[in-house]
């Protein structure tokens, strides 16, 4: 056998309380050594099944009811060398154990919960050294002690670790996100595997996060040897880094073969689906992005709704409807808790001077990095926390009215302009409330109408949002993800807002729901001309819905440019890089690798003249928005030269 | 962590100063003192007395003062280790409590050991084998011990252990050794005595404890970085050791505080049927006679222990988790 894996015909099976659920039905497919191999679907596929079965980490109510895992150990000091079963090993003996970890090993999606709390990075990397390449002869234990912390800090600087020696002895949650990712590769990689599976190992981490730990799990594979089989549903993932994709949707294998043949030559419905779900950067303005299961939105009966669109095309349609002015926002961190601490307390600047406008009707899509200051903009013009200094004009008709002197009474009427749509549909429902209750809520506080019209506003919500009406007497536990956001967003229109603020509202849900919520968005906002506060970190996404696009760093406004003009001509570092790191779900489109790791422009204090904060001749000020033409603004001290178009490969 | 220890032992000292201040006013509250009690139950046995009396105990005692000043000479001599006077038995009250106050606790001591050695690999078979036939049988033992009240478990204990060792097993040692100084023979008898009263105090809290136990650990063992463990190859009890279980620990050293005052003052009713020479029984009837010295002691007392409880798992809590240690960093 010249494959390092072969999987065939594997079957796997769940037994709960409901019945025997059949997560993967015959599934083959082959690793050479050496390679990459990418397994794409949606979530309920069967693929994370798939990974398990080959680790032999299966929960207790699935088995393997048939097909075979052959894999070839060959590692060293192995008891059993030769091709083996995987399948039908015990996955408790002594050689799988072997082979888990220390020929196969693992990351994860979520690299905060992958590690443990409580013990040190150090810790939880030598614990599989010692595992697996322990060596019994002869050395005494601190001999070996040290030299096992030697090979786990020359691990962690392989993986990038700024300073590993500090870092061996740091915990997880004091890292970030994409360290954590690089301590998890680390402690995968430690043992030199002839495979590493990696479950959607990317899919929780910033772009530019990503891309950089895309090109480490590159680097490492061609220095260690090993094969790749990635875990993803992100189609510019698998065209930047495997060599052969399978597609498998319930379980099954769609389509597989090497990845120019899929990317180019899409055979099956399912793949070609897949593929137009998928928003991507470069986009045609009137191409509609097509779910894999199309909802119906119906948005005839809404007279009753759309009553304020009508008279708000006045003469004020031109003015903007959220106008943002110098908004300054800082936390300040409790460093130790003492009782008569005089110390000043540490801050951190979540907002430093930003200003931005929204035309009524329009869409203004925020991005930026996890921590740049998105959602705390967002909750400030929802007035559920106060800025320190700075303007928000609401415009609802008449005169700007600034949100900031409002108190609580006289917030209450504005509320109901004001939206808001949250990122995980799970937790912004209540559990214990039916759909019915949750929708007519904002009605029954503002004291809306009375219990007749109130039932009807609800059909005609659910109709619009695509959902049977037989549905409102259920909890939100019966319905999916996407179904769910779907509630959220009927409820944000109960009261009929002018604005509505999306905060990430996709990002916790799958491609194909993806597509129809954004879909349904987008409808929407013709049908009722809402106005939208669009924030996510997705570039491609905030480039398929929104007209503007303000981009933040650390608490900075950047740039802000329409979005033609952001993609085709991007000023800032800041936003080059974060154009640069997006993949594109076409092997012709690489990222560059190599640029990627070169330029740290998501610190502030990296960005040269005339970005940074010093003025030239040595002044420090902070710089202004400097207008370049076309509604496009950059964060400079003059105009920046124009430089080559980066994102013209996008464009 | 220096700073964080005097900061607490700070607290502490005024927390402390506000108990003593509650307990004192607290007993203080109903009508009488104990010299009322006493000349109520003098009078109730027909006999009678005389005002001089009355008034000679009352300055003896104190009791004519006001009650801010009685607090003051409560809490010198407090400080200064005195704990005051027992009206009812005539002592000091540190000789009073004094034997009881150690019987207490090699009796609380050895419950919660008792429980935890129980407790614990029951608890961590029920949460690896969840549903299975252990499991539900183990948990059905571990309800009808939780539904058990202790004073009946008691008396069927006492009843069999008496038929089948021959020998009275109430109390905690031979009425011979009463009152006897310490030997290796009152040793020896006191435990032999002691496992009844363990075994029937202990049962409630370890069908309680296996019950957290299990809760805890189940909850951890779906977690990410357990199937990350064993990714790594790690084997099963390995793996179960290092990782859930000190995680679902923590509940349990956050409970050192509650545990420790009750390992002085818990188990009233079950001492009283079994006749044990501990501080619950004593602390109620001081508590009815208004006997203010002996009743604030033992309040006291076990404040001082409860607080002393929270310290010492609070820095437990630090030693053990690197999250509570380094602060609001790890509330992430």
């Amino acid at each position: 056998m010249k494959d390092l894996l072969q999987v065939q015909d594997l079957a796997v099976e769940f037994h709960t309380l409901g019945g025997v659920i059949k997560a993967v039905k015959g599934v083959s497919f082959r690793i050479k050594p050496g390679g990459t191999v990418a397994i794409v679907g949606e979530s309920g596929s069967g693929k994370s099944v798939m990974a398990q079965a080959i680790m032999g980490i299966l929960p207790r109510t699935a088995r393997i009811t048939a097909g075979k895992i052959l894999f070839n150990n060959a590692g060293p000091g192995n008891s059993q060398e030769g091709i083996l079963d995987l399948a039908s090993l015990n996955t408790h003996s002594k050689c799988f154990s072997e082979i888990r970890g220390g020929q196969i090993s693992m990351i994860f999606q979520e690299p905060m919960t992958s590690l443990s709390p409580l013990h040190t990075i150090g810790d939880q990397i030598g614990e599989t050294l010692k595992l697996h390449c322990a060596k019994p002869d002869g050395q005494n234990r601190t001999a070996q002690k040290a030299m096992n912390r030697q090979i786990t800090v020359d691990m962690l600087r392989l993986v990038g670790f700024p300073n590993p020696d500090e870092a061996f002895d740091t915990y997880p949650f004091e890292l970030s996100g994409g360290l954590r990712q690089r301590a998890m590769i680390a402690m995968a990689l430690v043992c030199g595997p002839s495979l590493l599976i990696a479950d959607e190992p990317t899919t929780a981490l910033d772009v530019t996060v990503q891309a950089q730990i895309l090109k480490l799990i590159k680097d490492m594979q061609v220095k260690l040897g090993m094969a790749v089989l990635i875990i993803t549903h992100d189609l510019g993932v698998v065209a930047n880094v495997a060599d052969e994709v399978v597609v498998v949707y319930r379980g099954r294998v769609m389509e597989s073969g090497m990845l120019d043949d899929i990317f180019n030559d899409p055979q099956h419905p399912y793949l070609r689906a897949l593929l137009n779900a998928v928003p991507h950067l470069g986009m045609e303005d009137d191409v509609r992005l097509k779910p894999i299961r199309e909802i119906n939105v119906n948005t005839e009966n809404l007279l009753s709704l759309s009553t304020s669109t009508s008279a708000a095309s006045g003469p004020e349609q031109s003015a903007p409807m959220l106008e943002i002015k110098n908004l300054t926002k800082t936390f300040s961190i409790r460093k130790s808790r003492q009782l008569f601490s005089k110390q000043p307390a540490e801050t951190v600047t979540a907002l430093d001077d930003v200003s931005l406008s929204i035309k009524r009707g329009s869409c203004l899509g925020l991005v930026g990095e996890s921590g740049c200051g998105k959602t705390t903009l967002s909750k400030i013009v929802m007035r559920a926390c106060d800025a320190d200094q700075g303007q928000v004009l609401f415009n609802d008709g008449n005169i700007p009215i600034n949100l900031m002197d409002l108190d609580a009474r006289q917030m209450e009427p504005l509320r109901c302009k004001i939206q808001y749509v949250f990122q995980d549909p799970f937790s912004s429902l209540n559990p214990r409330m039916t759909i019915f209750d949750t929708i007519s809520e904002p009605l029954v506080i503002h004291g809306i109408g009375d219990h007749d019209s109130r039932c009807r506003t609800v059909l005609e919500l659910m109709e619009l949002v695509g959902l049977d009406s037989q549905l409102l007497s259920r909890y939100p536990h019966s319905f999916s993800g996407g179904q769910r956001q779907r509630i959220v967003i009927a409820r944000a229109l109960a009261l009929n807002p002018d604005l509505l603020i999306c905060d990430e509202p996709v990002s916790a849900l799958d491609v194909s729901i993806q597509a129809q919520i954004l879909n349904l968005l987008k409808d929407l906002q013709s049908e009722l001309g809402l106005t939208y506060l669009f924030i996510s970190h997705n570039l491609a996404v905030v480039d398929y819905i929104a007209d503007t696009i303000a981009v933040m760093c650390a608490g900075r406004m950047v740039e802000l440019a329409p979005c033609h003009a952001l993609f085709s001509n991007p000023l800032h570092p800041y936003t080059k890089s974060l154009i640069s790191a997006v993949p594109v779900p076409d092997p012709g489109r690489m990222l560059d690798f190599s640029a990627l790791v070169a330029g740290k422009n998501s610190d502030p204090a990296a960005w040269a003249y005339p970005f940074s904060d010093d003025a030239g001749n040595g002044t420090i000020r902070k710089p202004g928005m400097v207008d370049v033409g076309g509604g496009h603004y950059v964060r400079a001290h003059e105009q920046p030269a124009q430089t080559e178009k980066v994102g013209s490969s996008h464009g | 962590m220096i700073y964080y220890i005097g900061n607490r032992l700070f607290t502490m000292a005024g927390t402390l100063l506000v108990i003593s201040v509650l307990v004192f006013f607290i007993i203080q509250l109903p009508p009488g003192d104990y010299l009322t009690t006493y000349i109520a139950e003098l009078q109730s046995q027909g006999e009678t007395v005389a005002q001089e009396k009355i008034d000679f105990l009352r300055q003896q005692y104190g009791l004519d003062r006001s009650m801010v000043e009685q607090y003051f000479i409560w809490v010198t001599g407090l400080l200064h280790g005195d704990l005051g006077y027992s009206f009812e038995y005539n002592l000091p009250v540190k000789d009073v409590i004094g034997d009881r106050l150690l019987l207490s606790m090699i009796l609380n001591f050895s419950t919660i050991l008792f429980i935890y050695a129980v407790s614990f690999p029951i608890g961590i078979y029920s949460a690896t084998h969840q549903y299975s036939w252990g499991d539900h049988g183990l948990s059905f033992l571990g309800f009808l011990g939780l539904a058990t009240p202790n004073f009946l478990l008691a008396l069927i204990l006492l009843y069999f252990a008496n038929l089948t060792f021959g020998t009275s097993f109430g109390g905690l040692m031979d009425p011979d050794f009463i009152g006897q100084d310490w030997s290796v023979d009152k040793a020896l008898s006191v435990l032999e005595h002691l496992w009844i009263p363990v075994v029937v105090i202990g049962t409630s809290g370890t069908a309680g404890m296996i019950r957290r136990l299990r809760a805890n650990l189940l909850d951890e063992l779906h977690k990410q970085y357990v199937t990350t463990g064993r990714a790594k190859g790690l084997p099963e009890m390995q793996l179960l050791l290092k990782y859930p279980l000190r995680m679902a620990l923590n509940p349990f050293i956050a409970d050192i505080g509650n545990l420790i005052p009750q390992v002085v003052s818990g188990s009233v009713i079950v001492s009283v049927v079994m006749s044990l020479p501990t501080t619950g029984p004593m602390l109620l009837s001081s508590l009815q006679s208004q006997d203010m010295y002996l009743a604030g002691s033992f309040l006291m007392f076990l404040a001082c222990l409860t607080v002393v409880g929270m310290f010492v798992s609070d820095i437990l809590l630090g030693v053990l988790d690197p999250r509570i240690r380094h602060g609001a960093r790890g509330q992430k």
